[in-house]
């Protein structure tokens, strides 16, 4: 099906001009006082697949609040797709962390993704044609269409998660910012949005950032990652982070990697563990 | 001898329905019906109904202490609703935070009810007809604010509906967006207090959840289509007047009860039906929140 208006994100500027997706210069940030991260200095290509990693409370989330203008910096320089960051800025979309455990069961998906593209207009005006036709398109695009018209606690975790990334989508971002979008999902819905998430890549040349406590789902679509360690950004290909040495001292704890032809795969390494 | 024997059918009872004081309970009503109906859907994707019921008991002191004071009860309803609400919506954000803060409000503006009327000396049925409502007493000029009222609720709803319900049930991704999710926030608490101040005199503080927050909870078991559940959520709390107001005529007893009774007929009614179908996850395979119970056990 070709419901999605086809190219929209992709002007006819070459690519190698395209502005990092993503650019961080010195950047510290505060947040009740307290510094969360600082000397952050990085630049995220556009059309890369980041994971963000780090552990609880090293400021994985505050960095997208920082892209999305909800937060900012205390000190250095931010741009975002070219400019600084601004709320509401329509070329990112975002979604946040346990977003839908707190939907209730007052509207339906089709809504949901509805107000991704409208929510933010005031008045009366209905939804246009050309306006349902695009949530319809994205809706098949992500794999949602056949229950678009429950309601979003009627889901599954998989499918709620897909309906998510259709709201996101809706609006033709260039950005993508997921928060833990693989928290509570099996390991069939976790490999199925994955997959997902790999073919908006391809399809949209969309920049995906994805903050994962686990990054072993990902690894088949990750291009790089930004990891969170000692209070300080930092950004290196995937092929880098995936290394035992720096895995363990990111974790806290012994990680091994295993590299098989099928992909490779880290693991807490319980029989490396130096105190056993 | 029952006191139940006191009810007796009123042959009169078209007499009575055609009789002013009817006309403006039928007028009245009917504005709170719409502006009820419609802003119920928010309170509930909000999950606002506990800080609903909290606004109309804050309104208690107001209206008391008007009477003390010798202003009009409407005014001392309107102002404690809309303070009580901009204090309620200046907590917390967090739902727990909300519940505690909108609680202890509540207890210390019910003392203050109290406080008032014995200050005032309001005697009992000036008291009772704040706690349960008279409809029968309208007022000309009431009507007059109530009708300012409902174009100003209404036609605030008709201008915010979309950024408001999308601030309502997604804040987090709204926020991100570029809307003002704060300042929706109390412009909500803003009409929900309006329409509580007119909702008072129609049911009274102790019923008026059930005018205000049960019609729309029905129509969203029928329905989640925005635009079906603001006309069904109307259309249940209109029939739910009006129809209080016929039987209250038939049997001249408060209308308050009736009008309470058929919004809560008509949920129980659509529970019993509708109800079960609900929460089945469509997912054939296995359910992610419940991995090893099968979805269609």
């Amino acid at each position: 099906m070709t419901g999605l208006p086809a190219g929209a994100t992709t002007t006819s500027a070459a690519p190698e001009k395209r502005p990092a997706a993503l650019q961080l210069a010195d950047v510290s940030v505060v947040r009740g006082g307290r510094t969360v991260w600082s000397d952050g200095t990085f630049s995220v290509p556009a059309g890369a697949v980041v994971g963000v990693i780090g552990p609880n409370g090293a400021g994985k989330t505050t960095l997208f609040q920082l892209a999305l203008g909800l937060l900012p910096a205390a000190s250095g320089r931010v741009e975002v797709l070219g400019a600084p960051p601004r709320r509401g800025n329509r070329r990112i979309g975002y979604v946040p962390q346990n977003y839908t455990a707190a939907l209730g069961d007052a509207i339906r998906c089709r809504d949901l993704v509805t107000l991704g593209l409208t929510g933010g207009r005031f008045g009366l005006r209905p939804t246009s044609a050309a306006e349902r036709a695009r949530v319809d398109g994205v809706l098949r695009r992500v794999g949602a269409y056949d229950f678009a018209d429950r309601r979003m606690s009627e889901l599954s975790g998989g499918q709620q998660q897909r309906v998510a990334i259709a709201q996101a989508i809706v609006d033709d971002a260039e950005l993508l910012l997921l928060d833990e979008p693989l928290a509570n999902l099996d390991l069939r819905n976790q490999q199925e949005i994955v997959r997902l998430l790999g073919d908006l890549h391809r399809d949209r040349d969309v920049t995906i950032m994805i903050v994962a406590h686990d990054l072993n789902p990902l690894l088949p679509v990750l291009t790089e990652a930004i990891y969170l360690l000692d209070g300080h950004p930092h950004h290196d290909p995937i092929t880098d982070v995936v290394q035992e040495e720096l895995l363990t001292h990111l974790y806290g704890t012994p990680v091994g990697v295993v590299r098989t032809a099928q992909g490779d795969l880290f693991t807490r390494a319980a029989w490396r563990d130096p105190q056993r | 001898m029952s006191a139940l024997a006191g009810v007796q059918f009123q042959s009169n009872w078209l007499d009575v329905l055609r009789s002013p004081f009817m006309q403006h309970a039928l007028i009245g009503g009917s504005m709170v019906a719409v502006a009820a109906g419609l802003l119920g859907y928010f309170v509930i994707t909000r999950q606002n109904a506990f800080a609903a019921h909290a606004l109309a008991h804050i309104g208690f002191p107001g209206a008391t202490g008007a009477i003390l004071v010798g202003a009009p009860v409407t005014l001392g309803l309107a102002v404690f609703c809309v303070g009580g609400g901009l204090l309620i919506g200046l907590f917390g954000r967090r739902v727990a935070d909300r519940e505690m803060a909108t609680g202890t409000i509540l207890a210390l503006a019910t003392a203050l009810g109290v406080l008032f009327a014995s200050l005032a000396s309001a005697n009992a049925s000036t008291t009772t007809s704040v706690l349960f409502g008279n409809l029968l007493a309208i007022s000309d000029d009431q009507l007059m604010v109530y009708g300012a009222f409902t174009v100003a609720v209404v036609g605030t709803l008709a201008v915010l509906a979309r950024p408001l319900l999308f601030a309502s049930v997604d804040p987090a991704v709204a926020e991100a967006r570029g809307v003002p999710v704060r300042a929706l926030g109390l412009a909500f608490v803003v009409l929900l207090a309006l329409t509580i101040t007119m909702a008072v005199q129609v049911v009274g503080t102790l019923l008026l959840f059930a005018l205000v927050v049960t019609p729309a909870a029905t129509a969203l078991r029928i329905t989640a289509r925005p635009a079906r559940v603001a006309v069904i959520a109307v259309t249940l709390a209109l029939a739910a007047v009006w129809g209080g107001l016929v039987l209250s005529a038939m049997v001249d007893l408060p209308p308050s009860f009736f009008i309470v009774s058929l919004a809560v007929f008509a949920w129980v009614v659509v529970l019993a039906v509708v109800g079960r179908r609900r929460n089945r996850p469509a997912e054939t395979l296995v359910d992610a929140h419940h991995p090893h119970r099968p979805a269609h056990a």
